[in-house]
């Protein structure tokens, strides 16, 4: 990120929510269940973000979730690895979704969005660890904390 | 032979848990969740006689070993102090589990079978007993 770009970055995460242009939209959640289930301990992340494969394994793997239970009763599990599977990143209609897909090997099964090429191209940045220690941002998964826009999809640096 | 002020004392320990059972029995009466943990303790739990709040604080405090490594006690989430708000390892804002600031925090017997269930299999390891359940409550309620 240039200079110029993290200064606006830091105008946007001052007003409640990002209004720039559509380029980095992700469609916001419409699933009730998955906001409220994912979202109870981290913001719920747009199924764009990861492929197919990579939700299938997560909703199987509820009880490590990166180190803590979060099991769920079976229908819960089923609708919300329905809405996952079909709003994957290599099925949405969404382009950000097949961005997110460069350089991920099909043979990858990612968990971690943070560990996708797209994603670390997008922080590898002096200005953007800057802004991660002065807002004091603990976890990668905390979009919202520079991303203010994050849960409505936007994740524009512009 | 006891002095008087022994037989005092033991009248008084007496009175004291006689009342504090009395407390528990009836916080459990007007609360459908604790009296259901309360049905399952006495079956479970020989000589149970009423949840212990001081027992809750020390098992809300513990530090464990037996269950996951990335979250050894509660606090690791909920933070020391019942009063004030936590913070999810994602770093979400957890309200606190005082019932006094929190006071629908456990009335809902779905979210907190959930609840329990995950957090206990975090910490310990394994799901916790209706005693452990209880005794949580009843310390979270005197806070």
């Amino acid at each position: 990120m240039k200079p110029i770009l993290f200064a606006l970055v830091l105008l946007a995460a001052g007003s409640s929510v990002s209004t720039a242009g559509a380029d980095e939209r992700f469609p916001p959640i419409t699933n009730k269940t998955v906001l409220q289930e994912c979202g109870d301990c981290h913001m719920a992340f747009q199924p764009q973000f990861l492929p197919k494969r990579s939700w299938v394994k997560m909703m199987a793997g509820l009880s490590d979730h990166f180190g803590e239970d979060a099991s769920l009763d079976v229908a819960q599990v089923k609708e919300i690895e329905a809405y996952l599977t079909a709003n994957a990143a290599d099925v949405s209609r969404f382009r950000e979704g097949r961005k997110m897909l460069r350089r991920v090997d099909s043979k990858w099964t990612p968990l971690r969005i943070s560990e996708l090429p797209r994603f670390r191209h997008e922080h590898d940045d002096r200005d953007v660890k800057r802004m991660l220690d002065r807002l004091k941002v603990k976890t990668m998964a905390a979009c919202q904390a520079c991303h203010r826009g994050a849960t409505q999809g936007y994740f524009d640096d512009d | 032979m006891h002095s008087p002020f022994t037989n005092f004392a033991a009248a008084l320990v007496l009175a004291l848990s006689a009342t504090a059972f009395a407390i528990n029995v009836e916080a459990a009466a007007s609360d459908p969740i604790l009296a259901g943990f309360a049905e399952s303790a006495k079956a479970s739990t020989p000589g149970f006689t009423g949840f212990s709040a001081e027992r809750g604080k020390r098992l809300f405090l513990s530090k464990q070993t037996s269950g996951k490594p990335e979250t050894p006690s509660c606090t690791t989430c909920h933070g020391n102090s019942p009063q004030s708000r936590g913070q999810t390892r994602a770093d979400k804002p957890i309200e606190p589990m005082a019932l006094s600031h929190t006071p629908n925090r456990y009335s809902d017997p779905k979210k907190v079978a959930k609840w329990f269930r995950r957090n206990c299999k975090s910490v310990l390891g394994r799901e916790c007993t209706a005693l452990e359940k209880g005794d949580f409550i009843t310390f979270m309620a005197t806070q």
